[in-house]
């Protein structure tokens, strides 16, 4: 039937010549498989936690933050360089937990960009069509937001370390603080990024998703060290301690002054004793499992 | 038909309180198949266990020669996948969705951005493919839906209700691009449909499954020889000021016979015959040019599944009944 043939052949048969209809052709180069799928999935999430390839405006707030991680640093560095200084202002280990409010505004905001834009506009089940499995789908994202996280977290340690070398400091003393504070912060962006990911992965919701994760960080840390100093008042001093555990930020200080040689921002500055930190050392991996768990669990149920 | 694509053996999948496959057994060669069914008959149940994602509770299915129960990820490779519901996010464009995607099915990165230029010209996108996604026509929509199933250039790929949400002409559009799939990109097709009168003209081969059974499978000839209708629709004139019926006059006449298309939209205005041939739309044009009316549509009529039960023979009856005896 002559309707039939033109509906077969559109192109053709409607008249317009176009010289780039070159025809089908078929791909018999490599499939790279799943490792590759895995990391090409880590490199995209990676890089969209900083708007890169994606919109101007979702570019913005990630910089800008990325910015005001730095800047005091800079200063910090710029003030020990005029001034001479004997060392850094801050300690390496310090310096995150100063800047804590930027890390879970950062969390907050990336966490669901990540994850919740898949699950609203149903784009998961495009992956798990394909060779990848739910858990290369957590992983990549689970490591591209940690990732992300150390980029911000490291950064400004590495602008102190470079402006702490350029004011000639004690070069191994340095270096040792340095090292300290990347272990810090690489435990530090494990825990957030795991925290953040298990709450945006709950909601399709962006917004949901932004204001619980902000919701959580606070409002533990705000509970903790308002029970931390009742504690001290009362002083009850071993209380501090093992109150620190209910809150990723006190969690991840507790765990730096037992071992990465840290003042505790505790109150008192009394930070956990090496048994106490070896329960914090253990209830931070921990978590990071669990998070990773969760997650895991939460991906087997979207499937299609 | 020598190679089979697609087969299942007693393939069942029961959840708690429904039974969404029961039993199915079916065979699928390569080509362009539908797979017809009214919504909750089991049709995406299938297309989750095939792609190796869904256990079966009983039974087995191979696609491709593979088992789905222990070569999921290796069948994952090597077919394609268009969801029913939305699955693009707004704020990218096609070609970077696309390319996504195609690195996700494995593809090196610069065949990736190559095959996703060839593909979303394939399926009609030009220069608006580098415009974010959410900007787009529902109609350009399903053709980035169906450009990220063909991407990575599969050996068959799945295509969920394609045309849901598409105006007639789209519709029309997408079936030919579908039918391309097969005869010009040489990948096999599984198509599924609620509307087997759209699935006739497209398929080679049809299956219908109802209440998670299998009703009927067959090849698509089968099911439009018995039943190729004619629908007409004319204008009135101030000669004849009801064309339809002067039309049916006319006709029965040249010893035609018409029927009133009671029930279909339009009713009192539409009339149905049986087309013989090619001379039976002759005929048509001729009386209606003689009677100086003017010919609003004259089309093949689109059956319905439910036609499936009326018009079959006396195997699928009983396959009907079974499936109703089930359903309660």
């Amino acid at each position: 039937m002559a309707a039939e043939q033109s509906m077969q052949t559109p192109a053709t048969a409607s008249g317009d010549t176009r010289i780039h209809n070159i025809g089908y052709r078929s791909y018999d180069g490599p499939r790279l498989g799943r490792g590759y799928a895995r990391l090409s999935l880590y490199t995209q999430s990676l890089r969209g936690s900083y708007g890169l390839g994606r919109s101007v405006k979702s570019k913005v707030l990630p910089m800008l933050l990325f910015v005001v991680m730095c800047v005091p640093a800079a200063i910090m560095v710029a003030v020990a360089v005029a001034t001479k200084a004997n060392d850094l202002p801050v300690d390496y280990t310090r310096y995150a937990i100063i800047m804590q409010a930027v890390v879970s505004l950062y969390v907050a905001s990336q966490a669901p960009q990540s994850v919740s834009r898949d699950l609203r506009f149903k784009t998961v089940p495009l992956y798990f069509s394909r060779p990848i499995e739910t858990a290369d789908y957590v992983r990549a994202k689970f490591a591209a937001l940690a990732s992300a996280l150390f980029i911000l977290t490291a950064a400004p340690l590495l602008v102190l370390y470079i402006g702490a070398l350029l004011a000639k400091l004690d070069f191994s003393d340095q270096t040792k603080g340095f090292a300290q504070g990347l272990v810090s912060v690489a435990l530090l962006s494990l825990l957030f990024a795991g925290i953040g990911l298990v709450i945006a992965s709950v909601t399709p919701r962006r917004g949901f998703g932004i204001a619980a994760v902000i919701a959580v960080l606070t409002i533990s840390y705000g509970a903790v060290s308002t029970l931390q100093a009742i504690a001290e008042v009362q002083s009850s001093g071993d209380g501090i301690a093992w109150i620190g555990l209910f809150s990723p930020i006190t969690l991840i200080d507790g765990v730096q002054s037992a071992f990465l040689g840290a003042t505790s921002a505790f109150p008192g500055g009394v930070g956990p004793t090496n048994a106490e930190g070896v329960v914090y050392v253990l209830f931070c991996l921990g978590l990071i499992a669990a998070c990773y768990g969760l997650l895991m669990r939460r991906y087997k149920k979207v499937g299609l | 038909m020598d190679v089979t694509v697609i087969a299942t053996e007693s393939l069942s999948k029961r959840f708690p309180r429904v039974t969404a496959l029961d039993r199915l057994s079916v065979d699928v060669g390569p080509g362009v198949t539908g797979l017809v069914g009214a919504n909750g008959a089991g049709k995406s149940t299938l297309i989750k266990i095939l792609l190796g994602l869904s256990p079966a509770t009983e039974g087995r299915a191979e696609v491709l020669g593979l088992d789905v129960a222990t070569k999921g990820a290796a069948i994952r490779e090597r077919v394609g996948y268009m969801p029913e519901h939305d699955c693009l996010p707004p704020d990218v464009s096609a070609t970077e969705f696309v390319v996504h995607m195609a690195r996700m099915s494995g593809l090196p990165p610069t065949a990736a951005r190559e095959r996703t230029a060839d593909t979303l010209r394939h399926v009609g996108l030009y220069e608006e493919r580098y415009r974010p996604i959410g900007g787009y026509s529902t109609g350009m929509k399903q053709r980035v839906k169906l450009a990220q199933a063909l991407v990575h250039d599969p050996q068959l790929v799945f295509l969920d209700e394609p045309t849901n949400g598409l105006d007639p002409v789209g519709r029309d559009e997408m079936l030919g691009l579908i039918r391309r799939i097969h005869t010009d990109f040489g990948i096999s097709v599984l198509v599924t449909s609620h509307l087997l009168g759209e699935l006739e003209r497209t398929c080679d081969h049809v299956v219908v499954v109802d209440g998670g059974k299998l009703l009927r499978s067959s090849s698509t000839t089968d099911f439009t020889q018995t039943t190729t209708t004619l629908a007409i629709e004319v204008t009135d004139t101030d000669e004849h000021p009801d064309g339809t019926r002067a039309v049916r006059e006319a006709l029965h006449a040249r010893g035609v016979d018409v029927e009133d298309g009671s029930g279909l939209p339009g009713a009192g205005h539409v009339l149905l015959l049986t087309a013989q041939g090619e001379e039976t739309y002759d005929l048509v044009r001729d009386v209606i040019a003689d009677l100086g009316l003017g010919l609003v549509r004259m089309e093949q009529r689109r059956h319905h599944i439910s036609e499936v039960f009326t018009n079959s023979d006396e195997n699928s009856d009983e396959a009907r009944k079974e499936a109703v005896g089930h359903g309660s």
